[in-house]
């Protein structure tokens, strides 16, 4: 066994684990463990008791609110990537989990656990603060909603309270106009760590141009990135590829890319543009295909 | 802590520590040798096994955790003592091991794919076998026992989950 002894409850409400949290320091949370369990077995986590939140059953729902579609934050991944209401509703979303991990930890990783756990490669994160997710965390003194674009401060860390639990994420839905998403990631392994993804949902209006258009980076610098000056740039266009490829090199023009023994920064620069521009486009092609159009 | 695990079809309850693994579990304290201790902190895929039907990593899963869940290792798959799994006997056939450290893993990765669809594309079973690693292969052979035990299976009047 190589993790250090720690204790190991089960609660079965939010209250009873944030009850728990509070009263331990050392207690942390673990609902799929597909990065706790690595860092327990490296030593680089020495908890003192792990507080499973895993099987309480109001934390693991998909929920269509018309406006917004709310996922629980136990919910598995795999069960996030095969929902009807994903697939429909936040085909960004649906574009970018078959890109977290691998099969074999989608099944016990869950959304609220990679949105927590603030990866700056990770994918989830990336479609969260791209599409202007809100975060909803709960503690022993109350509920609170966090913009996810103010949740990442740094590379795995984040806004969530000490002794606070993120119970849920509600994305928001596109209801306007014809709607397309598109996803690209480069990383050196397939379905490793992303050294550069790229998210982009995109809205036309009958004649094709575009309404809304959300984009965002991840993996390049130490939280996801919204490109706000490359959706406004773009905002009326037809989203033609040199036009886009312009917008896109602007953008990231000020943005301060990673350097590490993966990948220097200025080959994340290269290819955070190259995967934005084909995140808009394919996004593009699917609003022009009329698919996820409502 | 008690946990009670369905291992193969049979009840078992094992005595453990919160820090004990799924994997050290299934060897130690239930003996079944067949699932493969590789890296241990979740890069490999050696310790594959299936918990409810869907491929898992025992090292990243605690014992505990897996109380009350269903898990199918490499001991579960042959259908009666000394004989194997229509998969298992793809891979001897086509040479899809030659140390047989990453075999486990893979047959049981490859056996959750052929459980969903007896129509796999080669993209398919790549991307199935993608978070399994094997330093022999070149992986060529592998991908080959997955699509002819695929074969197999679609020419025989067996249900998907009975591979």
């Amino acid at each position: 066994m190589k993790p250090v002894a720690f204790d190991y409850v089960r609660p079965t409400s939010i209250s009873e684990a944030c009850a728990l949290l509070a009263g331990d320091d050392g207690a942390r949370i673990i609902a799929g463990g597909q990065t706790l369990i690595p860092m327990l077995a490296m030593r680089l986590a020495r908890p003192t008791r792990l507080v499973d939140i895993a099987r309480i059953p109001d934390l693991a729902f998909i929920r269509d609110e018309g406006e917004g579609v709310t996922i629980g934050a136990v919910t598995r991944q795999s069960v996030a990537e095969r929902d009807p209401i994903v697939g429909t509703k936040l085909p960004l979303l649906a574009k970018a989990l078959p890109w977290v991990g691998h099969r074999a930890t989608r099944v016990r990783g869950t959304v609220g656990g990679s949105i927590a756990n603030g990866d700056p490669a990770g994918e989830i994160p990336l479609v969260a603060v791209t599409l202007r997710a809100t975060i909803t965390v709960q503690d022993a003194s109350g509920v609170a909603d966090l913009a996810a674009g103010e949740f990442y401060l740094g590379s795995m860390i984040t806004a969530l309270p000490e002794g606070a639990i993120v119970t849920s994420v509600r994305f928001p839905v596109w209801t306007k106009g014809r709607v397309g998403a598109g996803f690209h990631e480069v990383s050196a392994r397939r379905n490793d760590f992303a050294l550069v993804a790229s998210a982009a949902q995109v809205a036309l209006d009958a004649d094709g141009r575009c309404t809304a258009l959300s984009v965002g980076i991840g993996g390049a610098a130490d939280t996801p990135v919204r490109l706000e000056a490359v959706s406004e740039a773009l905002l009326g266009s037809r989203l033609d590829e040199a036009v886009v490829q312009r917008a896109v090199v602007a953008g990231l023009d000020d943005l301060a890319t990673l350097d590490d023994l993966h990948a220097s920064a200025a080959y994340r620069k290269r290819v955070a543009t190259t995967v934005a521009r084909r995140a808009i486009l394919e996004a593009r092609q699917e609003a022009l295909g009329g698919q996820h159009a409502r | 802590m008690r946990v009670e695990l369905q291992v193969n079809g049979r009840r078992e309850e094992a005595d453990v520590e919160p820090r004990c693994t799924l994997l050290d579990c299934l060897r130690e304290t239930l003996g079944l040798k067949g699932t493969h201790a590789g890296c241990e902190h979740g890069v490999c895929g050696a310790c594959t096994v299936l918990v409810d039907g869907e491929p898992a990593r025992s090292c990243l899963m605690l014992a505990v955790q897996a109380d009350g869940h269903g898990i199918t290792t490499i001991e579960g798959l042959s259908p009666a003592p000394g004989e194997l799994s229509v998969l298992q006997d793809a891979f001897c056939e086509t040479h899809g091991l030659q140390c047989g450290y990453c075999t486990p893993g893979m047959i049981l990765a490859g056996h959750a794919l052929l459980a969903r669809t007896l129509n796999p594309t080669r993209a398919e079973i790549v991307d199935a076998i993608s978070g399994n690693l094997c330093r022999c292969t070149g992986y060529g052979q592998i991908v080959e026992a997955i699509a002819l035990a695929a074969e197999r299976l679609r020419s025989v009047n067996l249900k998907a989950g009975e591979t």
